[in-house]
């Protein structure tokens, strides 16, 4: 029986390996604790994301808050669709309009990153390319086949992906830039590691308090543990 | 003392205190695996005060309900503690729970005169399941609304009546509002229930007395011990001694409850699932759906029983044999000992392989079915079902080892 | 089996470190559940501070604006309201405005940043309902006295037009007056001090 449970538990090593398998993800190394970043990211997002994607559950004054922002600053710099600083970033699109434009309804963003991952979202921002079977000239290559055009093009340039075949498959090789953006490649990148930041920051507001509170609580229990665990002892010194 | 004269004038408060504390006497040799059952209840408390509290802000509405769930994370003052202590509380519960029903299984706890005990305890478990599956729709997410379109498919599964019966449990041709509403009251009502039941469960344990981790039964051994001299022998109060145990028991397991709380409330996607994070979208399935961890191993029991005739009843009924079995323990085990310390290699193996199986079975659970993996689930399903039914058969052939007159260390 | 060796004060020591730790934590956790009654961000977000334009505002006239979910009165009082005001003291309950139903920037005989503006939350100190504006001289149902001022219909309560209320009604204290302060000439921010508390 044993032999059946080493030969089974040795049956799953390859599996697991199988199971991790679909498009290598780059890691996006974001630090939330970066004020500097989020609000970086937050001028981004507002932005070249705000026009078509809300993020409906999340606060001008939550943020202004959280990204050590005045509330002037945050009317001044991010506020464009509303002027009440207690709104929620809410869009101005119709989803029916967006529907027939992009064929899908660009999704609320409040959460994606706890959706997708902060590395799936700093991969993708990365990884559009010229296609120009797409009705806008250009695929992704985590989300194939995206509604959503390539709004950064601007900044990154653009560029077009390079595959080579192996057995009749099209294996990606590598992106080449066509023309060139205003930022360079790895001003880009750390622009994207900014916009990631807030959206994992706007996917979670309270996470850096948790952690901190966290840290408080368990020391509190710690301390009541050993208490309670002396104090057990002490009784039992009666059981034999 | 005049007022608690008073009071034992009019209510049985110093009776109970005794009866069930301070002169209920129970074995000794109590080992860590006898913590789960004062944590269980810990957490249940805790469930029923996060859920009544979220109650006040979730809007059990289909268009709001994912809303309200954020509305509590970002715009209640600590309403993210509520709602992760909740969300971190139901896979706390399962994990106690497991654990509990585990020690009955190492100790023969099940065993005469404790069988009513065990079926009690039995019913408690699928109650559970009943409330954390209908709590799962509430967020409205995409494995919320996906997990439980699959799961009520199940039962529409069953002959001649099952399309109505789907039907009739959603209210509706799909998961929809009308279901999110009625899930919504029956989640908050069972836990009422479980307590109900738990209150019975512990009735049923203080008549017939704890077992231990030795399977001697206290009662039936020598008498007298410092505190009395009709208690048996190995019996200690529970009050102060297990009641100053059980407090140090549930700080070490707050401990470990609030670090992943605070430090990992989503646990990789296991307590909180990565695609909830998106609301429900009836037109669009999840590229890859499985229910939390706690039902996959019989989600994977499931499907890895294959169609019969253009029905998938096979596996349905499967799946229900799995739980309905557990019922019968005290009647399959024929061991002439009750704790798996004096049982013989034979007993340790099989309980070996229903461990390993269903582990596997709930690490299958979430995976995709592929060829290998359903063969491999089948197997393990093979096993479950094995350890069980076999056992009558095993545990008599069983070579025991001799069991001691009284408890040891 | 014996009790030897036990330290007893070592035992209640312990007991009581363990008690008290154990009720501070308890106190924590309890906690977070009090604190979630609070308003919500959301609804302090709708309970934001409202702008009130009061430049169409006629002498006589009053504008309602909705703060918090109550409303709020903004009337426009004429030279003949404010000189009214004087001379009804005798018959009020707090006159001076004493009882703390106002900023202290408005505790003067016209409650007021500005006496020509009353601004007041229009909820009657009684039982909460709203009064209704009865501007009008000696109408027939209030009697010859009445010149212009606040009538509960709920239990008859009686204000002037400073929101004072009138001795021997029902309502025990002078209506609310809310922060506020003008951001110009023609416009009132209602919910905020303007730091000027």
């Amino acid at each position: 029986m044993k032999k059946l449970i080493v030969a089974l538990l040795l049956a799953l090593v390859p599996l697991l390996v199988v199971a991790s398998g679909g498009v290598h993800l780059d890691d996006a190394d974001i630090d939330v604790g970066d004020q500097g970043s989020l609000q970086r990211g937050a001028k981004y997002f507002v932005n070249y994301c705000l026009s078509c994607h809300s993020a409906k559950f999340q606060r001008f004054n939550r943020t202004a808050r959280d990204l050590g922002l005045t509330e002037d600053e945050v009317k001044e710099n991010l506020m464009f669709t509303t002027d009440k600083i207690g709104d929620p970033m809410n869009i101005a699109m119709d989803p029916e309009n967006a529907n027939s434009w992009f064929g899908v309804t660009p999704p609320d963003l409040s959460v994606i990153s706890r959706a997708r991952g902060v590395d799936w979202i700093y991969t993708y921002l990365r990884s559009f390319y010229l296609d120009e079977s797409r009705p806008f000239g250009v695929n992704n290559m985590v989300f194939p086949d995206v509604g959503m055009p390539h709004v950064l093009w601007n900044l990154q340039g653009t560029r077009k992906a390079v595959f080579t075949e192996h057995e009749g498959q099209k294996v990606f090789q590598r992106f080449e830039q066509v023309t060139p953006g205003s930022m360079s490649s790895e001003e880009f990148d750390s622009a994207m590691r900014d916009l990631t930041a807030f959206l994992s920051y706007v996917a979670e507001p309270i996470q850096l308090e948790r952690q901190r509170l966290g840290v408080r609580v368990l020391l509190f229990i710690a301390v009541f543990f050993v208490l309670a665990y002396l104090l057990k002892k002490e009784y039992w010194k009666d059981v034999h | 003392m005049s007022m608690l004269k008073w009071f034992d004038d009019r209510y049985p408060l110093t009776k109970v205190w005794n009866e069930h504390l301070a002169q209920y006497y129970a074995p000794k040799n109590f080992n860590f695996w006898y913590f789960m059952g004062s944590l269980g209840m810990l957490v249940l408390v805790n469930q029923i005060l996060t859920g009544v509290w979220l109650a006040m802000m979730y809007k059990p509405d289909a268009s709001l309900a994912f809303g309200s769930v954020e509305y509590i994370m970002r715009d209640v003052d600590w309403g993210w503690l509520i709602r992760y202590l909740h969300s971190t509380g139901a896979s706390a519960f399962f994990i106690v729970i497991y654990l509990h029903m585990f020690r009955g299984l190492l100790y023969g706890s099940y065993r005469k005169p404790r069988e009513l005990l065990w079926i009690i305890g039995v019913v408690i478990y699928i109650v559970m399941m009943a409330t954390a599956f209908m709590g799962y729709l509430l967020p409205w997410g995409q494995m919320s609304y996906w997990g439980a379109q699959v799961i009520i498919n199940l039962f529409s599964a069953v002959p001649v009546v099952g399309e109505e019966l789907g039907v009739w449990i959603r209210g509706d041709y799909v998961v929809s509002d009308a279901t999110l509403n009625r899930f919504f009251a029956l989640h908050f009502l069972l836990p009422f229930l479980l307590a109900g039941i738990v209150f019975v469960h512990i009735v049923a344990l203080h008549k017939v007395g704890s077992n231990n981790p030795d399977g001697v039964e206290i009662k039936k051994g020598p008498k007298g011990n410092r505190w009395s001299e009709t208690a048996p022998a190995d019996g200690i109060p529970f009050h102060p001694y297990y009641s100053v145990k059980d407090i140090a028991g549930i700080a070490g397991f707050l401990f470990l409850f609030a670090a992943a709380v605070f430090f990992a409330p989503e646990m990789g996607g296991y307590f909180l699932e990565h695609p909830n994070f998106e609301p429900a979208n009836p037109l669009k399935t999840p590229e890859h759906i499985a229910p939390v961890w706690y039902f996959t191993p019989f989600y994977a029991i499931l499907r890895a029983v294959p169609s019969f005739a253009g029905s998938a009843f096979p596996g349905v009924v499967a799946m229900g044999a799995a739980i309905v079995l557990i019922f019968f323990l005290p009647w399959l085990d024929r061991s002439p000992v009750k704790s798996i310390r004096y049982k013989g290699t034979l007993f340790k193996v099989w309980l070996a392989i229903f461990v390993v199986s269903f582990i596997l079975l709930g690490w299958l659970g979430v995976q995709p079915a592929t060829p290998v993996l359903t063969l491999l689930a089948q197997v393990c399903t093979f096993l479950y079902f094995a350890f069980f039914l076999l056992m009558p058969i095993y545990s008599k052939m069983d070579k025991t080892k001799p069991v001691p007159e009284r408890v040891t260390k | 089996m014996s009790a030897d060796g036990v330290d007893l004060k070592k035992r209640r020591m312990l007991t009581v470190a363990t008690s008290v730790v154990g009720a501070v934590g308890a106190g924590y956790v309890v906690y977070p559940f009090l604190a979630s009654w609070a308003p919500s961000e959301k609804a302090k977000a709708a309970g934001a501070p409202v702008e009130a334009d009061i430049s169409k505002l006629e002498p006589g006239q009053l504008l309602r604006v909705k703060w918090r979910g109550k409303p709020v009165w903004i009337v426009r009082r004429t030279e003949r309201n404010l000189s009214d005001l004087a001379k009804l003291e005798d018959r009020l309950t707090d006159p001076a405005s004493d009882m703390p139903q106002q900023p202290d920037y408005c505790k003067n005989q016209a409650r007021a940043r500005k006496p020509e503006f009353l601004v007041a939350v229009g909820i009657c100190t009684h039982l909460g309902c709203s009064p209704t504006y009865r501007p009008d001289m000696a109408p027939a149902d209030l009697g010859p006295e009445w010149v212009g001022g606040f009538f509960c219909p709920c239990h008859g309560s009686r204000f002037d037009l400073a929101g004072r209320v009138f001795r021997g009604v029902p309502a025990p204290a002078n209506l609310v007056i809310p922060p506020y302060y003008y951001l110009s000439d023609t416009r009132i921010l209602v919910g905020e001090d303007g730091g000027a508390a």
